[in-house]
């Protein structure tokens, strides 16, 4: 038998949607995060509640890498519709169990594959009577097949499922029998014929993370921000950013007397949600919304109201797969564009672009100082894959930074003011104004709010003068905002030439991916932007670099094309890598397409 | 003659209410409407209401969204904050600002444009959330401000400016209104501020989301004879339910009328409208089978019913709904918002 593979392979697993596989999926990936190994998951699903076809990939890397993997070792194959399929795309010489009670044997026959066929619904049937419960466990069944074939540790696995089920001792009770009935049908029948194990480690990488999805820790964030009004429609992906801040709400901010220190209203549509975001915002609330692409679409015009009329929102924008319903539960980074400009007009706006769950919780927890300084909206760019997925990440710090609830005038302050000018910013003011919230008891406080044009003082104007004079004040704002946006983050390799620039979840493909071309002989450095308007870093960034490929979660090189028109003469030095074609990046198709771009093949 | 004033016994101010502001105060910048305006008469009324109740200005937040109904709320009290939003999408900003202080009167004020075409959805789910608001239509039955096309309260087979027939079928606001859930549905006719006064009063002290169709004549696109929204048409077809008046809250209840020929209704801060019964009629506004069967068979008739047409005290308004505290949401501070050290700790074990 070949040398030990250990920790360092990647497992798919095909199962129908709705079947339940979801949990046995989470433990398995759990297990090996308590076992300290690097993993990493990804969950390709339909968009349907039961019966089309979903994939799991899990991966374990000893090298610390997170990214998708573009092939796994290791197939599981349960879904009887997509088997011929998965069996066909399987791997080279890689391992293929299945269920062999639904798959007629004759039909694998690659002489590649090493196969283990499982009669996983024939035992899951004669173990439990219930249909339903039947389904259900027959994914703990494979967890049990792995556990016996591959190692995962199994006191560990019983751990993560007795966590998981706390409060349902009947439910651990079954699934611990599934998962042993996994165990012994491997013992009892099927001789180990492969090369890969996992093993505990104990290097500690783990001992400073947790597991989260990236919109829980968005949702966390929030409520940890301070917001005390959502508005929010239902849309995938982001409904589950919705719904952690509605349990977080619940959780943390009810009162002695039951009372709600939050107003959370599911809007009629994505218009009406962005509304009541605007007429909190304008009330002195912390307010945010989200949604994704489509959602965004229809916000459009309010969004363009919040922008002239200098409300504070947040949006968090869960990026799917477009043009129009698109791909609903693929990702891609395709609002880039339509956001940076989102509106008719001339329209500018914020976006924060997290990486990980911890720094969704981060900037969503800062999201509203920003806004609340600039008094304008602030888009937070997350998309399907960190939104969703579960993540390995750092456990989040603790934030004690005082809010800053930016330039509001009170009762008090107008006592010692003569005017109140709504709209006006002095030199110092970098343009920002200060306003006064509704319901304050003096009669300088009130103002008329409107998106069409006005004055310093918020009149009703359509003077020349004026109006320029209010846009390019504005414009003035927007640019000085980056003193409070996140930095870029920028890694790389001494005397490298060639530099990529990312944002969001291409971080874990370009990280491997370089080292990838370092092996080939190609030194790189690496800019992570993290905010829009962008950081002058980046400027500093593309001019120490001879080419800097400006990696694209979509068709249009919506990020390179921002770039180019933020970074004056930075067009001749900017590549293009820009695919996506719903699934999150891996580093073998990024490696391949830079080695195209800088004809290095 | 500073002097001489100053050695002047100060006589006491009839003019000013319980709170010390005269009518004056609670004006707004002058009028672009085309004079003889539907909307300025309901923007005087709005001025009476409020003035005659003492209602403190900063406390009122006027919002509204696009169309000529939609500029007047800078007609009348300037020292309250205004919203102009856009087209069709007040309801939700007035939402918003009602969950997020609870202690602002939020008053909202709506087209026939804005409500009954762009921003039906809006009035719909605004009054089925039951937020706290007063939502008043001025409905002209035409688009105004982009010259007079017709609206979807336009009645069938009625023509426009230019005589163009209108053949589309009119949405009764009032109608959809109570169709919705919603716990207090009005109709007024601006010309007619005897009965538009004490039902905005009303409609100020009812909590959850007071719907009041206020006839509002467009003298400059749809006042001409055979427009069913024109000054004319609705002085003639007016067809008045009772006689409203409005007893505000701890004064001293005096019903001059005959006891017999009046209904009262309780409002949730204790006022009271007293409905007196006219000819044979005696309506009553908790019916809403018979509220939906009298605005059909007006309609029929092709006559308009003003009055209030119907009320329901019980629906809980969205803040309630909401278990909000009696503290507006906006007075809440990091100490109060932020969940502790601890419990974040706590949370990032359970993720281990």
């Amino acid at each position: 038998m070949a040398q030990k593979i250990v920790n360092d392979f990647s497992v798919r697993i095909a199962t129908a949607n709705g079947t339940g596989s979801q949990s046995a999926n989470s433990t398995f990936f759990k297990a090996l995060f308590r076992m300290g190994v690097c993993a990493s998951a990804k969950n390709l699903f339909p968009s349907n509640i039961k019966g089309l076809p979903t994939w799991f990939q899990i991966r374990a890397s000893r090298h610390g890498y997170s990214a998708l993997k573009k092939h796994s070792e290791i197939n599981i194959l349960v879904n009887k519709d997509t088997y011929k399929k998965d069996h066909e795309d399987a791997a080279p010489h890689s391992i293929v169990i299945y269920d062999s009670a639904i798959m007629p044997e004759q039909d694998f026959n690659r002489r590649d594959l090493t196969y283990y066929p499982i009669p996983l619904t024939k035992i899951a049937t004669e173990s439990f009577d219930n249909a339903r419960i039947r389904v259900l466990l027959k994914n703990i069944v494979y967890l049990g097949v792995v556990v016996e074939l591959f190692k995962l540790d199994q006191e560990i696995t019983e751990g993560v499922i007795r966590d998981t089920f706390s409060h349902k001792p009947k439910v651990v009770e079954s699934n611990l029998k599934a998962l042993h009935i996994g165990i012994d049908y491997v013992k009892n029948n099927v001789p180990k014929r492969d090369s890969y194990y996992y093993e505990k480690e104990n290097t500690g990488r783990n001992n400073k993370k947790v597991v989260m999805e990236g919109n829980a820790a968005t949702g966390l964030g929030f409520v940890y921000g301070g917001v005390t009004v959502m508005g929010w429609y239902p849309i995938t992906p982001s409904s589950s950013l919705a719904e952690s801040v509605i349990k977080y709400c619940e959780q943390y901010r009810v009162d002695s007397q039951g009372q709600n220190r939050f107003a959370i209203i599911q809007g009629e549509d994505e218009m009406a949600s962005l509304g009541i975001v605007v007429g909190a915002g304008w009330a002195g609330a912390r307010a945010m919304t989200c949604t994704s692409g489509p959602g965004i679409s229809l916000m459009s015009e309010i969004a363009g109201l919040a922008y002239y009329a200098e409300i504070p929102v947040v949006i968090a924008n869960v990026q799917r797969v477009g043009p129009s319903t698109g791909l609903p539960t693929r990702t891609q980074q395709s609002d880039i564009g339509m956001v940076a400009n989102l509106s008719h007009g001339d329209t500018k706006h914020i976006m924060l672009f997290p990486a990980n769950p911890k720094e969704c919780f981060e900037f969503a927890n800062e999201s509203f100082d920003i806004a609340e300084q600039l008094q304008t909206p602030v888009f937070l760019m997350s998309d399907l894959d960190l939104g969703m997925n579960q993540w390995v990440c750092d456990e989040f710090d603790y934030p004690d930074k005082p809010y800053n609830r930016g330039k509001v005038v009170t009762e008090h302050d107008l006592k010692e003011m003569e005017t109140f000018r709504r709209y006006f910013a002095g030199d110092e003011d970098q343009g920002i104004p200060s306003r006064t919230l509704p319901g304050t008891n003096h009669p300088l406080a009130s103002y008329f709010t409107r998106g069409s044009g006005h004055d310093e003082d918020a009149r009703y104007t359509e003077d020349a003068h004026v109006y320029w004079r209010n846009m390019k004040r504005l414009l003035k704002k927007f640019e000085s905002s980056t003193q409070w946006l996140p930095k870029p983050v920028v890694e790389g390799q001494k005397g490298a030439r060639i530099g990529f620039v990312a944002v969001g979840t291409s971080h874990d493909a370009v990280v491997e991916s370089r080292d990838q071309l370092s092996q080939s002989g190609i030194k790189t450095k690496y800019l992570r932007l993290r905010s829009y308007p962008f950081h002058s870093d980046l400027h500093e960034f593309i001019d120490s670099c001879d080419q800097v490929i400006v990696v694209d979660q979509n068709r249009d090189a919506q990020l390179k094309e921002l770039i180019q028109l933020s970074v004056a003469n930075s067009e001749p030095k900017l590549l293009s890598l820009a695919y996506s074609d719903g699934l999150p990046l891996n580093a073998e198709l990024l490696t391949q397409k830079t080695k195209e771009l800088l004809n290095r093949e | 003659m500073s002097d001489v004033q100053a050695v002047k016994p100060v006589a006491p101010r009839t003019d000013v209410n319980k709170i010390g502001l005269t009518k004056n105060d609670y004006k707004g910048v002058p009028s672009t409407m085309c004079p003889g305006c539907g909307h300025d008469s309901i923007s005087q009324g709005i001025i009476s209401t409020f003035y005659e109740l003492g209602i403190p200005p900063y406390q009122v937040v006027k919002l509204s969204g696009i169309g000529c109904s939609s500029k007047t709320p800078a007609y009348f009290l300037h020292p309250s904050h205004g919203f102009n939003a856009v087209h069709g999408r007040m309801p939700s900003v007035a939402t918003g600002a009602n969950v997020a202080n609870r202690n602002l009167i939020v008053f909202g004020v709506s087209g026939d444009g804005d409500s009954a075409s762009i921003g039906i959805g809006q009035m719909i789910h605004a009054i089925r959330r039951n937020t706290n608001m007063v939502y008043v239509v001025e409905n002209n039955g035409t688009y105004g401000l982009t010259k007079g096309q017709f609206s979807a309260t336009s009645d069938t087979g009625v023509p426009d400016h230019w005589g163009v027939k209108n053949d589309q079928t009119a949405i009764d606001l009032p109608m959809l209104a109570i169709i919705s859930g919603c716990s207090f549905v009005g109709r007024a006719f601006s010309g007619d501020r005897k009965q538009m006064v004490p039902l905005l009063k009303a409609a100020l002290a009812h909590e959850g989301c007071a719907f009041i169709d206020i006839m509002s004549p467009c003298v400059t696109f749809n006042d001409h004879p055979g427009s069913t929204k024109s000054y004319e048409y609705v002085k003639e077809h007016d067809e008045k339910l009772h006689d409203i008046d409005f007893i505000e809250e701890k004064s001293e209840i005096k019903i001059d009328y005959d006891e017999g020929s009046i209904r009262k209704v309780t409002l949730h801060d204790g006022s009271i409208i007293t409905l007196k019964k006219l000819d044979t009629v005696d309506y009553d506004p908790s019916n809403k089978v018979n509220a939906l069967k009298t605005l059909e068979e007006a309609y029929q008739k092709m006559e308009i019913v003003t009055g209030l047409i119907y009320f329901n005290e019980s629906r809980k308004d969205l803040v309630s709904h909401l278990k909000l505290p009696k503290k507006p949401l906006i007075e809440f501070g990091e100490k109060d918002l932020r969940p502790s050290q601890q419990a974040l700790g706590e949370l990032m074990k359970s993720l281990k």
